[in-house]
């Protein structure tokens, strides 16, 4: 049973500084492999969201995160495509904007897309640059082997009660609310600051996201050589470093 | 006597340090010479009519474009030839020479430091698009950086490109400036206005704000392509003249009028500049083509989206075997999102052999992107795979160390 499944990447032209559009390209490739017919969509900010099954939202520098944020709350599908159902991956500035509020340029807060219960402050630390190593909370998202990325953000995002974490980090800052938090999941929302693209790093994440997508069909296995093979190189390369680290403050 | 003995100092570190083999030495003794004097770059610029070179892509080739322009009056002129493009690169390449021009290749980060100490005459801003986000970051911050120093510099001439955005905020609280359409192939990073965070639309021959009317400024020269890959600069005072490269590539004709028009401000008449540019074969190892062995490769290097756009249109055309070499050392920036920027499905159908410390990262991109390929782990193995036996001259096309890899390998 194949079915047809339309995936918007959101607004690459304001979202789309570090590669995060490929999300979509690993979402379309994975579905149309195992025979569903698939539309990908780059959707620009001038023109009204379509409608699709599953939104990707990416990274992006603060000014254009801002018009972004404003810019999907007027327009209203995004919102309403989540009350119905649709899957939303958000990633680093797009994590930020589908919480409730996150920082402008000059730390002044902002209204965000309110599809996930954080809030954003600018960190008071420095900018978190570097890879990231997160083991998944099963009870958000269910069984997932640890996933690899990397993270480039100046926020602090903290969950209200009720809204669980995507995992926590074992490398890497995450949230960078003080918890060892990563990311956030809420119903068919994911949040992350994890770039690589992450759904590129870690194929059974993009998986889970479509599975929900196809409602709950089961996805047969794919030849994952190449991205298992850099998903192994990552733990071993990430966490070999960190182990050495840690021994060295010892 | 402390910027002498600092000169000096920087001097004899950099003939060691050549000596001893270890690197161009450009770099060591320029620290060391800054250490004895913080000021020296400031003490080497002085009584010198110094120009910056700045900009995501083409910074070495325009600044080398430049130095032969300006060498045709047949003054000596001095430049950081090698590419170390921060103040110790520029300490070691002044100190020891008494050439009254110097053109310097300057990192975009680096700027309005670089500007202040060395009080530059002319300043060329190329262009600024995303490139090793883990070290710089925003680029419109680089962008509001530059707007900045220059409108601290009222004695400086800019010489900018008017179709890129972000070079048009970062100049234009300049006082001088002279707009040059240059063009601007790469527009994803230049989509947010940077001066109200409202829209930018680029049309044919322009863009402008849909919001607050920040809009392309008329420049006083512009390049103008033929389908035949010719081209000509045309002045608004009427003046044209053709742009002719042994260099390859619309991207360097632009990097060529930048550089004519730089060689103006500077005193050089540019249709004299331009055909003095003419000569220039190969810049630091680009587009060289050399031997491993039997096999035969020309060397590209392109370090971001932008580049790699550029070059993956100059490789179309032919169906070479074709190495792509990643790393994510220092020099590269630590994270290869990027390359999931770069349009790589133009190359199916290609024989592609994915290299380098990140070839993973690279096959997982191809693998998505439908162009199947063969991964070889050493880059120079990874030539001669690429070759199979046959006299192609293989093309291979690296990120920065990628690129100096292959360059110093031997042969």
């Amino acid at each position: 049973m194949t079915a047809s499944l339309r995936i918007v990447v959101v607004y690459p032209d304001l979202l789309g500084t570090y590669g995060d559009g490929g999300n979509g390209l690993v979402l379309a490739r994975r579905a149309e492999w195992r025979g569903h017919a698939v539309t990908l969509l780059q959707a620009a900010s001038d023109r009204p969201l379509p409608e699709a099954d599953l939104y990707c939202l990416g990274g992006g520098e603060d000014g254009p995160q801002v018009r972004a944020a404003r810019t999907l709350i007027d327009d209203g599908t995004l919102v309403r495509r989540a009350a119905e159902g649709a899957v939303v991956l958000a990633v680093c500035a797009g994590f930020q904007i589908v919480g409730r509020t996150f920082p402008g340029a000059g730390g002044e807060a902002h209204e965000g897309v309110g599809l996930l219960d954080v809030d954003t402050v600018k960190s008071t630390g420095p900018r978190a640059v570097g890879e990231v190593l997160v083991e998944v909370d099963a009870d958000a998202l269910g069984p997932l082997p640890t996933l690899t990325g990397f993270e480039n953000h100046g926020g602090a995002t903290s969950r209200a009660d009720g809204t669980a974490a995507l995992g926590h980090v074992v490398a890497g800052v995450g949230n960078g609310a003080g918890d060892g938090s990563e990311g956030a999941v809420g119903g068919h929302i994911v949040g992350t600051y994890l770039h690589g693209p992450v759904l590129a790093r870690n194929p059974a994440l993009a998986d889970r996201l479509l599975s929900w997508a196809l409602d709950d069909v089961a996805l047969a296995p794919l030849d994952d050589a190449a991205p298992e093979s850099l998903r192994q190189e990552r733990l071993v390369t990430v966490g070999g470093k960190r182990r050495r680290g840690r021994q060295r403050r010892t | 006597m402390r910027a002498h003995l600092a000169s000096t100092t920087t001097r004899v570190v950099n003939a060691t340090s050549r000596r001893l083999g270890r690197g161009q030495g450009t770099v060591a003794g320029g620290r060391a010479g800054l250490r004895l004097d913080p000021r020296l770059l400031e003490h080497l610029s002085a009584g010198r009519q110094v120009a910056l070179v700045t900009g995501t892509n083409g910074k070495t080739t325009t600044t080398r474009l430049l130095t032969v322009a300006l060498g045709a009056t047949g003054d000596a002129v001095v430049s950081n030839e090698t590419g170390s493009n921060m103040p110790p690169g520029h300490v070691a390449a002044l100190a020891g020479t008494r050439a009254r021009r110097a053109v310097l290749e300057t990192d975009e980060v680096y700027l309005p430091r670089v500007l202040t100490s060395t009080a530059a005459a002319t300043v060329v801003l190329l262009n600024l698009s995303r490139d090793q986000l883990d070290r710089t970051n925003e680029v419109r911050m680089i962008a509001g950086s530059w707007r900045a120093a220059l409108a601290a510099a009222p004695h400086t001439h800019v010489v900018a490109n008017a179709d890129d955005p972000l070079v048009a905020w970062g100049a234009g609280a300049a006082r001088d400036v002279h707009w040059v359409g240059a063009g601007l192939r790469w527009q994803h990073d230049a989509v947010g206005c940077p001066a109200c965070e409202g829209r930018i639309a680029f049309v044919e021959g322009g863009w402008s704000c849909t919001t607050c009317g920040f809009a392309r400024p008329a420049p006083e020269a512009t390049l103008v392509g033929a389908a035949d890959g010719t081209a000509h600069a045309e002045w608004a005072d009427g003046r044209t003249a053709p742009v002719r490269l042994s260099l390859p590539g619309r991207f360097n004709q632009a990097n060529a009028l930048m550089a004519a028009v730089a060689a103006e401000a500077s005193g050089v008449d540019a249709l004299v500049a331009l055909a003095a540019m003419e000569a220039v074969q190969d810049v630091a190892g680009r587009f060289t083509v050399r031997s491993f062995g039997d096999v035969r490769a020309r060397l590209m290097l392109a370090k971001n989206p932008a580049g790699w756009d550029e070059l993956l249109d100059l490789v179309a055309g032919s169906d070479a075997p074709l190495v792509i070499s990643i790393n994510a050392r220092i020099a590269d920036g630590a994270d290869p999102s990027w390359l999931w920027d770069v349009p790589f499905e133009r190359l199916a159908g290609r024989a592609v052999v994915v290299t380098g410390d990140r070839y993973r990262d690279l096959s997982v991109r191809l693998h998505y992107g439908g162009v199947p390929h063969s991964t070889e782990p050493d880059p120079v193995l990874a030539v001669a795979r690429a070759a199979a036996g046959s006299a192609a001259v293989v093309e291979v096309i690296g990120n920065y160390t990628a690129f100096h890899d292959l360059l110093g390998a031997p042969a």
